[in-house]
């Protein structure tokens, strides 16, 4: 019976730990996200110490002292220093060292920290929430994608985010943690992948009725792919002026995927600056002023 | 028709054109018609207005908080179960789409997180302070009576002023804080946001001057002999809560007065445009927002801390620790509010000042869970359900507290942010924490305010469908948030198709399973209520757990006056000394009671609050105008009465005691 419990335990906990392994979380894809995953899994062993003796302690204590058993009865044990000083100095301990760890990769972790180890060059990505779907505008290249992004393997991305929508939060779980995208405002967010492959993206702060639709692609591939497809894109589409990015802001359910062969230049900050221009409409999205 | 209505027209009657509402409404209404059917057909409605309505007890304002609480919690309960079976099925189907619009169903998640927070846990908690806090300090009742009515009765007609929204109009489809931009006119032009706003700032200016109205109580009225030192835990707790109600709330009700002024005025406190700062609402919000959760947790320690030492018949172990950490939790919980945007781009630095600052809030909040585990230690520990509750969260509480300890390293948050590992984690800790603390105290104290105990079978079968309950509704959406899944989403397309089917089907097994604990629940109400009279629910009534502090002390149900001879305190659990120390004997030698007499004026001011904050929610003016002239007037008529108070004759209180 025992042998019979223990390999039913045994393969619901194999079962748990293999499904585990799929979770994008746990499974990361990019050099952020992979030190963000073992700094979750550390951060959860270390407290560990403490919360699994917690738990067994409650449910022991629980059963131990059931009325019904008839254990030991004291009523008059009710201090203690020495188990205050445990009770005290066992947390502050681990949250010694947890703050150590926190102040280490708060900054090792920075997102508007540069990626500097690698080998190649780092290219620029202007990614821009819009209602509701993402521009990615790569400036070098000059073209643009909405809701797709490519990017080469083992090549850093900077990112610079901002939002012509309410705020948003620009997110590829499986390559680094997030950040907001908030219109007249710049963020930025740095990642590299080391594994060619297809990765869910996605706004995940909520930001209006089209909101379950904000996502995109995320396609990591070599550096000959990457080149063939930004000469696709060249081959494609529209050009992304002021006056389409007029028609392309305005509010949009679960948007396809489109090429832009050819974006206005400065297309970005004029994104950003024009909630400082004096003649912003009250309605917001009120392009024409700008149409310059 | 503009002047007269304002903005509203026929086409804003919601219940016109979705059967979901039209159900809802005609739910609402043979409610409403039932209630008023039954009350003028026992001929109640009397009793109803000079008995409760105008009532300044503070045990009846309690009891009336928690029955609001109650069946507020009944409509964000549908909401969630709503919720989960649209989220289970959308996420099994092809299409992904589920049977809710997002029109519908983001209405439905911002309404669930603001009913469960203002208007489910606030008041039950306020409930619990009004009727146990004087009784255990020995006072006969709070510092400000009539403020108190006051402070029910505004947030009862704000909570009647957001069931309005979803009949009349439409409710908030901008998430439980309403961010801007999308909560500003732009984005957002419908009243949605407006019922929001002015519910929240009635509710708000309620639970602020409760804030007040408790603080001042526990100070200044405590019994002889009370000391802060010698205070029941309980109230500890509360005195805490209540400062930091004092200290946060004026910062909610600023911050969501500028989003009105942005929405009414076009102001651009918040705008993106014309240098108004987003980002200012989500630092103003969280500083309340954060202490907020906090008001609501510590309470709920104290009711657990309580428990413990009643039903392990052993004094609590290390009051003094006890205390302290209370004390530095509050202090802690005001200066950790950035956690909440750690992925607004603050730099390093001050992220991982507020990440550190959060895990530090982990000591003493460890201590305590130390301090009730050895409480039972070497105790004697019964099992009714109060008891069951305590332990059911000391187990949930530990895994709820390390997921957020998780989230407050920074550079973890950024993955863990606004996903539904976030909402396992704060429904772990609300409702494995303060939900789980409030039954906990619903069930202790019941028989004090009723004289007659709850079915303990169903209250016990309640808890075991709570907990498994809770554990299969949340653990996948923990494991659903460690696959990437974003909070707030209704559709499942594209990629997401079926991605995270087993676990949101699970998640709505539990959702059903917590269901069942909710029926369970109610129906040991039901059940108790029809068998008051029998003895196996009134035995002991007056002291049916062996109770250690002095809310034990009077009667059950206790009379209005509390205490026909103002107790002095010797001890910590000072009614335990009386009854096994050193043996206490009832003084008869009374005298004459000085008592509030009952106002109808905290009920006159919120119904014109209704009235007002429905004018300014439909931009009609002329209402807006009077009501809030009204509710002035009514102000300056009462602060005119100086009959406000009666005194019971000695003869009076000695033919009640007597009478027992």
């Amino acid at each position: 019976m025992k042998n019979f419990l223990y390999k039913i335990a045994l393969f619901l906990s194999l079962t748990f730990l293999t499904s585990c392994n799929d979770l994008v979380l746990l499974n990361p894809k990019g050099i952020i996200a992979e030190q963000q995953t073992n700094l979750l899994i550390v951060s959860v062993l270390l407290m560990l110490i403490i919360v699994l003796p917690t738990i067994f302690i409650s449910l022991y204590f629980a059963w131990k002292y059931n009325a019904k058993r008839k254990e030991e009865y004291d009523p008059t044990f009710h201090d203690s220093t020495k188990i205050e000083i445990v009770c005290w100095g066992v947390p502050t301990l681990i949250i010694i060292v947890l703050a150590i760890i926190t102040w280490i990769t708060s900054h090792s972790l920075d997102p508007y920290k540069e990626i500097d180890s690698a080998k190649n060059e780092p290219i620029e990505i202007q990614a821009i929430a819009l209602d509701w779907k993402w521009l990615f505008i790569y400036p070098e290249q000059k073209i643009a994608t909405v809701n797709w992004l490519q990017i080469p393997v083992d090549t850093p991305v900077n990112f610079k985010i901002t939002a012509d929508a309410p705020m948003n939060s620009f997110w590829i779980p499986a390559l680094a943690g997030q950040i907001y995208a908030m219109p007249g405002m710049q963020t930025k967010l740095h990642i590299m992948s080391d594994a060619p492959g297809d990765y869910l993206g996605r706004s995940s702060n909520y930001s209006g009725f089209g909101f379950s639709g904000m996502k995109f692609n995320t396609r990591v591939s070599s550096e000959q792919e990457f080149n063939d497809w930004i000469k696709e894109v060249k081959n494609s589409g529209g050009k992304l002026y002021w006056e389409e990015y007029s028609r392309l802001v305005e509010k949009t359910k679960d948007h396809p995927v489109e090429y832009f062969k050819m974006v206005e230049p400065h297309l970005y900050h004029k994104i950003m600056d024009k909630f400082m221009n004096p003649n912003f409409g009250k309605n917001g999205h009120n392009n024409k002023h700008l149409n310059h | 028709m503009e002047y007269f209505f304002g903005k509203l027209t026929f086409n804003d009657l919601a219940f016109t054109h979705d059967p979901i509402i039209l159900g809802a409404t005609i739910f609402m209404v043979l409610g409403a018609l039932a209630i008023g059917g039954g009350l003028t057909y026992f001929k109640k409605w009397g009793y109803l207005w000079y008995e409760w309505v105008t009532t300044v007890d503070h045990k009846r304002i309690g009891v009336m908080y928690i029955i609001v609480a109650l069946i507020m919690f009944v409509r964000g309960f549908a909401d969630a179960l709503l919720m989960r079976s649209h989220q289970a099925i959308a996420a099994a189907s092809e299409s992904g789409l589920g049977y809710l619009p997002p029109e519908h169903y983001d209405q439905i998640f911002t309404a669930h997180g603001v009913i469960m927070i203002f208007f489910v846990a606030m008041p039950f908690m306020f409930g619990l302070l009004n009727i146990i806090v004087p009784l255990q300090i020995g006072a006969r009742d709070v510092a400000f009576p009539y403020l108190n009515s006051l402070s029910f009765w505004l947030f009862a007609f704000s909570a009647i002023l957001i069931n309005i929204s979803l009949v009349i109009g439409e409710f908030a489809a901008t998430g439980w804080l309403a961010y801007p931009p999308l909560s500003g006119l732009e984005y957002s032009p419908g009243v949605g946001v407006d019922y929001y706003l002015w519910s929240l700032q009635i509710s708000g200016l309620g639970s602020l001057l409760s804030g007040v109205n408790f603080f001042v109580t526990i100070i200044k009225m405590r019994c002889p002999g009370m000391t802060l030192m010698k205070m029941p835990i309980f109230t500890w707790t509360a005195l805490c809560a209540m400062i930091l109600v004092v200290a946060t709330f004026p910062i909610l009700t600023a911050t969501l007065a500028m989003l009105l002024f942005d929405r009414l005025f076009e102001m651009k406190f918040f705008t993106s445009s014309f240098g108004g700062n987003q980002m200012m609402y989500i630092n103003l919000i969280w500083a309340w927002g954060h202490p907020e959760v906090y008001i609501l947790i510590l309470p709920a320690f104290g009711i657990f801390s309580e428990v413990t030492a009643t039903f392990a018949k052993k004094r609590l172990f290390g009051y003094t620790g006890m205390v302290w950490a209370t004390a530095s939790i509050t202090l802690a919980s005001t200066v950790v509010w950035l956690h909440h945007f750690f992925t607004m781009g603050s730099g390093a630095n001050v992220n991982a000042f507020f990440g550190i600052t959060t895990m530090i809030i982990a000591i003493p909040t460890g201590v305590k869970i130390f301090n009730w585990l050895f409480t039972m230690y070497k105790g004697r520990v019964t099992y009714d359900s109060p008891m069951l509750w305590t332990v059911g969260f000391l187990v949930l509480f530990a895994v709820g507290g390390m997921t957020g300890v998780l989230m407050s390293v920074p550079a973890v948050d950024f993955q863990l942010h606004n996903s539904l590992f976030l909402i396992a984690h704060f429904h772990n800790t609300i409702i494995g924490g303060a939900v789980f603390g409030y039954f906990a105290g619903m069930y202790f104290w019941f028989p004090k305010v009723f004289g007659f105990k709850l079915n303990e079978k169903l209250a016990k079968l309640s808890f075991y469908c709570w907990t498994i309950g809770f554990i299969v509704a949340f653990i996948p959406v923990y494991i659903a948030g460690l696959n990437g899944a974003t909070r707030r989403i209704s559709q499942f397309t594209g990629e997401e198709v079926g991605l995270y089917s087993v676990e949101l089907i699970t998640a709505f097994v539990g959702s059903l399973t917590i269901g069942a604990g909710v029926l369970f629940l109610v129906l040991s109400i039901v059940v108790a209520v029809i068998n008051r009279n029998k003895k196996e629910y009134t035995e002991n009534a007056n002291d049916p757990w062996d109770g250690r502090t002095l809310e034990w002390s009077t009667s059950s149900p206790p009379p209005f006056y509390n205490f026909a001879k103002i107790p002095e305190v010797q001890e910590i659990d000072d009614y335990w000394e009386q009854k096994y120390g050193r043996k206490y004997r009832k003084d008869t030698n009374y005298e004459d009671i000085h008592m509030p007499k009952n106002t109808s004026v905290g009920f006159i001011i919120s119904l014109f609050s209704l009235g007002f904050g429905f004018a300014m929610v439909w931009h009609i003016w002329w209402l807006a105008a009077a009501t809030f002239l009204a509710m002035i007037g009514s102000w300056v008529f009462r602060a005119m009465d100086h009959d406000i108070d009666y005194y019971v004759k000695k003869e009076e209180v000695e033919k009640i005691e007597s009478g027992k």
